[in-house]
C-alpha cells in the first residue's frame, strides 16, 4: 500500500485539533484584549508546531507520511485516515502561517462581536488542515462541507455593505457544487469498495464511468478555484469579507480546488482528464486572460485583487492539465505563491481600507508618499502578482508555461495578452498608490506601518524573495509527490 | 410478573397516564403534571433499556418485544422528554387544559410504544388510532385569539386527513387479510411474498402505506402539514413534527420489508412518493415567511428524503432510513426549542422575528444554527451523516436518477435554511433589543439537542450498528 506505517505520535490529529482545543479555552475569556492574544498565540504555537513536520519528512518518496488510520464508522467502512505527501505538507504549512498573519490582519479591523470571529478563524483553521490531511473520501468531505459555515458567516455577519448577499452566494454556490463531489464519493464506492483515497487512486475503472465522476468532480472543484465561468461568487465575497475573510479565501480556499484536482481528479481519473484536459486547458487560458483584462477595468482595490485570483488560479490549473511535471510542479508552487502574493495583497488592501475608510483606487492615490515603508511592502507584492523575475510568482509561473508549452504552444501564446494584462494592472495599482495625486490633503495625516503591521507583513515578504531566489527546497518538497502524480495521470506509462 | 417484565416501558407510562388522570380531575396542578410526564419519559428509557435484551411475545403473539422494538422505545421517550422539557410555560395552551396537555400528550407517546411493538394488524391499527387521537386534542387546545379560530380549522384539517388515510389503511389491510387469511404479521410475511406478482397484493399493500405515509407527510398525505404546523401551538408542533414520523419510519419498515429488493413496482411507487415529497416540499418551503409553515414544508421535503432509504428495499437502506428519522427527530426539536423560546406569549414566529436573535439569545441563536445546519445536511452535524447512508444504499441498487435528484433537492433547500440563518445572525437589529431570559433546563435541553445533533454525526457509529444489528429482527419476526 501506498503508505509508509504511522510514526507513532499523531502529528496531524494534533494539527486538526489544536484550534479546536484553542476554541475551547476561548469560550471562557472575556476580555477582548485577552481574545485577541490568545488567538494569535495559539495560531502561531501552531505554525511553529507545523514547522515540526519538515525535518521529519522524507522527501524521496511520494508515499503518504504521519499517516493515521482508525476506523470511524465501521459498518460504512469510513475511517479516519490522515496522511500527507509533499503537495499536502505545503498547503498546510502555508495554512498555519497564514492563519496568525489574518489574527494580526483583524486586530482593529474587526470591532465587534471579536470573540465569535476568532472562534471563527480557528475553526476555519480546524478544517482547512483537516482537508489537506483526510486520506478518507467522506472525511474530506466533512471538512470540505464543514468549512463552509465559518466562512459564510465570516462574510456574513463582520462583511461590507452588500455582505448578505455575497454571503448567501457563496455558501449557495459551493454548496451546489459540493453534492455532485458526494455523489461522486459514493459512486466510487461502490465500485471500489472503499472509502479509501489511496485504495481509489488507480483502481481500474471503465472510462464512462470516469467520464461521469470527473464530470462530478470538476463541477465542485471549479466552483471552488473558481474557473472561468463559475468564478462570479469570487468578486462578491471577496469584496465584502472582512480582510481575514479575502486573505483565507485566497490563500487557501482557492488552493482546494486545484488541490481537489491533484488528489482526486488526476490519480482517480486519469482516462477521463486525458479525455477532457484539452477542454479544461482552453478554459484556464480564457480564465487568464478575462481575470486580466476584468481587473484592469477595476477601480475598486479589492474588486481589482479579486480578479487577479481569478486570472492566477487559471495559471494554476493551466499547469495541472497540462499533466508534466513541470506543469505540476509550477501549479503546485503558483498555489503557494498565490497563497502569498495575494493574501498579502488583501492584507495591504485591508490596511488601507482601516486607514482611509475606502478602497477606492482615485480616493488612495498618492498614499506612497506618506507611507513609503507601505509602499515597498505595497511594491514587492505588486511586482510578485505580475510575476517579475526575482519574485516568488515568477518560478511558478514559469514551471506552468513550460509545461504548458509542451501541450500546445498555441495556447501558451493566447494565454500572453493575460500575462501582459497582469503586468499593467498591477503597475497601473502601484503606479497611482505610490506616486499617482501627490497633493491630496487628505493623506498629510497617515501613519507608516506600525509595529504591528511589520510584523504582519515580514514573513510574506521573506517567502516572497525566499521562493523568488532559492525555490529549491520548496521544489525539493513537492517534486517526489509531483513526479508520482504525473504517473498516476499518465496510466499509459505505468509499468 | 416475569411474563410481563418486556412489558415495563408501557407498564409505567399507561401507569403515570392514569396518574395524570387523576390530576386532571383537580385544578391548576400542571406543575406536577409536567415533572410526572419528565419522569415518565426518563422511567420508559431506562425502562426500555432494561429491556433491550428481552426478546417475548405477548398477548397470543399480537405484540413482540425485541431489540428492534426498545431501541425505538428509547428513542421515543428520549424525544418524549425533550417535549416534555420544552414545553415549560405551556403559555399558548388555554388554562384550564394545561393539565390535560400533558395526559394527551403521554397518551400519544403510549400509542406510539404501542405501534412500534405491534405485529399484528388489528392491534397495529389500534395503536395507530390510541398515537393520532391525542394529537387532535391536543391541536385545538391553543389559546384563541380574538377573529381568530385557526387551531379549531387546523384541528378539523389534521382529523379529517387522518380519518381518511387511516381508513385507506384498513382498507388496503383488509386486501392483505384477504390474500393470506391472517392479520398476524408473521403469517403474512410467510404467505405474501409469492403472491406480490398480483396486483391485488400490490394494491393491498400500497394502499395499507397510506395511513403510514400520513404520519409522515409524504406528498399526496401532506396536505395537513402546513395548516396544522401553523394552527397548533409551538409545543403541539414539535410533537407532530418530530415523534410520530420515527414510529411511522418504524412500522413502515415492517410493511415495506415484504417486497424484496426485485419488487420493482413498490420501488417505483416508492421513488415516486419521494422524488414528489423532496420536490413539493422544498420548492414550497422557498416561499415560506412564517417559521413553522417553513419547517413543515421542509418536513416534507425530509420525509421524501427517507423515502429514498426504504426505495432500496434492503436491510441498509431501511436502517439508513431510520437512523435518519432519528436524527430528524433531534435537528427538528432542536429548532423548535428555539421557536417555543423566541415567540412572544406562545405566537407564531415570522423568520424575520428572528432579526438579531444572536445578540437577544445568542443560545438559542447557536441553537437554531445547528438545528439549521444539520437540516442542510452540512457535516458535522447529524443530517450529513443521515444523508450519507441514504444516498449509499439508493445508489448501491443503482437509483442513480433518485441520488441525483435528491441532492440537487438538497441544495434547492440550503437556500431557506440559509434565509433562516441571515435572519438569526446577519440581520440589522433595530427597535427592541429585549434580551430572552432562559431557565436553566431551557439551556440544558439546547445544549443536550446542540451536543446530540453533533454526537449523532460525528460519532455515529454507536446508533448506526444498533440499529443495524436490531433491524433483522424487525423483519424476519421469526418466533
Amino acid at each position: 500500500m501506498l503508505s509508509t506505517p504511522a510514526t507513532g505520535f499523531p502529528f496531524l490529529s494534533v494539527l486538526i485539533f489544536s484550534p479546536l482545543a484553542a476554541v475551547a479555552v476561548l469560550a471562557f475569556l472575556r476580555d477582548e484584549r485577552l481574545v485577541r492574544w490568545w488567538t494569535l498565540v495559539s495560531t502561531t504555537a501552531l505554525g511553529l508546531f507545523s514547522l515540526a513536520l519538515l525535518p521529519r519528512f522524507d522527501t524521496t518518496t511520494a508515499a503518504f507520511q504521519f499517516t493515521e488510520h482508525t476506523p470511524w464508522i465501521a459498518r460504512l467502512q469510513i475511517n479516519y485516515a490522515l496522511g500527507v505527501d509533499g503537495i499536502s505538507l505545503l498547503m498546510i504549512l502555508l495554512t498555519t502561517l497564514i492563519t496568525p498573519l489574518c489574527v494580526l490582519a483583524s486586530w482593529n479591523y474587526i470591532k465587534v462581536r471579536v470573540k465569535e470571529f476568532m472562534i471563527a478563524v480557528l475553526l476555519m483553521e480546524t478544517t482547512m488542515i483537516g482537508v489537506f490531511c483526510a486520506l478518507d473520501t467522506v472525511l474530506f468531505f466533512v471538512f470540505w462541507e464543514a468549512m463552509l459555515i465559518p466562512m459564510a458567516l465570516m462574510i456574513g455577519v463582520w462583511g461590507g455593505p452588500r455582505r448578505i448577499y455575497a454571503a448567501l452566494k457563496f455558501f449557495i454556490y459551493t454548496m451546489a457544487g459540493s453534492v455532485f463531489l458526494l455523489v461522486a464519493i459514493i459512486a466510487l464506492r461502490l465500485k471500489t469498495g472503499s472509502f479509501s483515497l489511496v485504495d481509489t487512486m488507480g483502481a481500474p475503472l471503465a472510462p464512462g464511468f470516469q467520464a461521469w465522476v470527473f464530470a462530478a468532480f470538476f463541477i465542485s472543484f471549479a466552483i471552488k478555484v473558481p474557473m472561468f465561468p463559475f468564478h462570479t461568487w469570487l468578486p462578491a465575497a471577496h469584496v465584502e469579507a472582512p480582510t481575514a475573510g479575502s486573505v483565507f479565501l485566497a490563500s487557501v480556499l482557492l488552493k482546494m480546488g486545484t488541490y481537489g484536482f491533484l488528489r482526486f481528479a488526476l490519480p482517480i481519473t486519469p482516462l477521463a482528464v486525458h479525455q477532457f484536459a484539452p477542454y479544461v486547458l482552453w478554459l484556464s487560458v480564457v480564465a487568464i486572460i478575462y481575470g486580466g483584462f476584468a481587473a484592469l477595468a477595476q477601480t475598486d482595490l479589492k474588486k481589482l485583487v479579486a480578479y487577479s485570483s481569478v486570472s492566477h488560479m487559471g495559471f494554476a490549473t493551466l499547469g495541472i492539465f497540462a499533466l508534466n511535471p513541470a506543469g505540476i510542479e509550477g501549479a503546485t508552487l503558483v498555489m503557494l505563491n498565490h497563497g502569498i502574493t495575494t493574501g498579502g495583497l488583501f492584507m495591504v488592501v485591508g490596511l488601507i481600507y482601516e486607514r482611509l475608510h475606502t478602497r477606492d483606487l482615485a480616493a488612495a492615490a498618492g498614499i506612497g508618499k506618506y507611507m513609503p515603508v507601505f509602499a515597498f511592502v505595497y511594491g514587492l507584492f505588486c511586482l510578485s502578482s505580475l510575476a517579475f523575475p526575482g519574485t516568488n510568482s515568477f518560478i511558478g509561473e514559469f514551471l506552468v508555461l513550460a509545461g504548458g508549452f509542451k501541450v500546445s504552444k498555441l495556447m501558451v501564446a493566447c494565454a500572453i495578452p493575460g500575462i501582459v494584462a497582469a503586468a499593467a494592472y498591477n503597475l497601473r495599482m502601484l503606479q497611482k498608490l505610490a506616486w499617482g495625486g501627490v497633493n491630496n490633503p487628505d493623506h498629510t495625516g497617515l501613519k507608516d506601518l506600525n509595529f504591528r503591521e511589520l510584523v504582519m507583513f515580514a514573513p510574506l515578504v521573506v517567502f516572497v524573495l525566499w521562493i523568488g531566489l532559492a525555490p529549491q527546497p520548496f521544489i525539493r518538497l513537492i517534486h517526489a509527490s509531483v513526479l508520482h502524480l504525473v504517473q498516476q495521470a499518465n496510466p499509459a506509462v505505468l509499468p | 410478573m416475569n411474563a410481563l417484565f418486556p412489558f415495563l416501558p408501557e407498564l409505567v407510562i399507561l401507569a403515570g397516564a392514569l396518574v395524570l388522570f387523576f390530576l386532571t380531575l383537580g385544578t391548576g396542578r400542571e406543575a406536577t403534571a409536567r415533572w410526572v410526564s419528565i419522569g415518565l419519559a426518563v422511567a420508559v428509557f431506562v425502562g426500555a433499556l432494561l429491556t433491550s435484551c428481552s426478546s417475548a411475545t405477548l398477548f397470543d403473539g399480537a405484540y413482540r418485544v425485541d431489540a428492534f422494538s426498545q431501541l425505538l422505545k428509547a428513542i421515543v421517550a428520549f424525544g418524549y422528554g425533550c417535549i416534555a422539557f420544552l414545553s415549560g410555560g405551556l403559555r399558548d395552551i388555554r388554562t384550564e387544559a394545561r393539565t390535560e396537555y400533558y395526559l394527551f400528550l403521554s397518551l400519544s407517546i403510549t400509542g406510539l410504544l404501542l405501534l412500534v411493538s405491534s405485529v399484528d394488524v388489528i392491534t397495529l391499527f389500534i395503536a395507530l388510532e390510541l398515537s393520532s387521537y391525542p394529537l387532535y386534542l391536543l391541536v385545538p387546545m391553543r389559546r384563541e385569539r380574538t377573529g381568530q379560530r385557526s387551531q379549531m380549522e387546523s384541528a378539523v384539517k389534521y382529523i379529517m386527513f387522518g380519518v381518511a388515510a387511516n381508513g385507506v389503511m384498513l382498507f388496503g389491510l383488509g386486501y392483505l387479510y384477504g390474500l393470506t387469511g391472517s392479520t398476524s404479521l408473521p403469517v403474512i410475511i410467510e404467505k405474501l411474498p409469492p403472491l406480490l406478482g398480483s396486483p391485488l397484493a400490490l394494491t393491498g399493500l400500497a394502499l395499507t402505506f397510506a395511513g403510514l405515509l400520513y404520519k409522515l407527510a409524504i406528498f399526496p398525505f401532506h396536505f395537513w402539514t402546513p395548516d396544522v404546523y401553523e394552527g397548533a401551538a409551538n409545543e403541539t408542533t414539535s410533537l407532530i413534527a418530530s415523534l410520530p414520523k420515527v414510529a411511522a419510519v418504524a412500522v413502515l419498515v415492517r410493511f415495506v420489508s415484504l417486497a424484496s429488493p426485485e419488487t420493482t413496482a413498490i420501488a417505483t411507487l416508492l421513488t415516486c412518493l419521494a422524488i414528489a415529497s423532496m420536490v413539493y416540499g422544498n420548492l414550497i418551503a422557498l416561499v415560506q415567511t412564517d417559521l413553522k409553515r417553513l419547517l413543515g414544508f421542509s418536513g416534507i421535503a425530509h420525509a421524501g428524503y427517507a423515502l429514498v432509504g426504504f426505495v432500496a428495499l434492503d436491510q441498509a437502506g431501511y436502517a439508513a432510513a431510520l437512523y435518519y428519522i432519528t436524527g430528524y427527530m433531534v435537528m427538528v426539536l432542536a429548532c423548535f426549542v428555539v421557536i417555543c423560546h423566541v415567540s412572544k406569549d406562545g405566537t407564531n414566529v415570522a423568520i424575520s422575528e428572528l432579526a438579531g436573535l444572536h445578540r437577544r439569545a445568542p443560545l438559542l441563536a447557536l441553537t437554531l444554527l445547528v438545528g439549521i445546519f444539520a437540516l442542510a445536511g452540512i457535516p458535522p452535524f447529524v443530517g450529513f451523516m443521515g444523508k450519507l447512508g441514504l444516498l449509499t444504499a439508493a445508489l448501491a441498487r443503482g437509483h442513480t436518477a433518485l441520488v441525483i435528484i435528491t441532492v440537487i433537492n438538497s441544495a434547492v433547500a440550503v437556500y431557506y435554511y440559509l434565509r433562516i440563518v441571515r435572519a438569526t445572525f446577519f440581520g440589522e437589529t433595530e427597535g427592541e433589543q429585549t434580551k430572552i431570559a432562559l431557565t436553566p433546563a431551557a439551556i440544558g435541553l439546547c445544549v443536550v439537542l446542540m451536543v446530540v445533533t453533533t454526537a449523532l454525526g460525528v460519532f455515529p457509529t454507536q446508533v448506526v450498528d444498533a440499529i443495524a444489528n436490531a433491524l433483522p429482527a424487525a423483519i424476519a419476526l421469526a418466533p
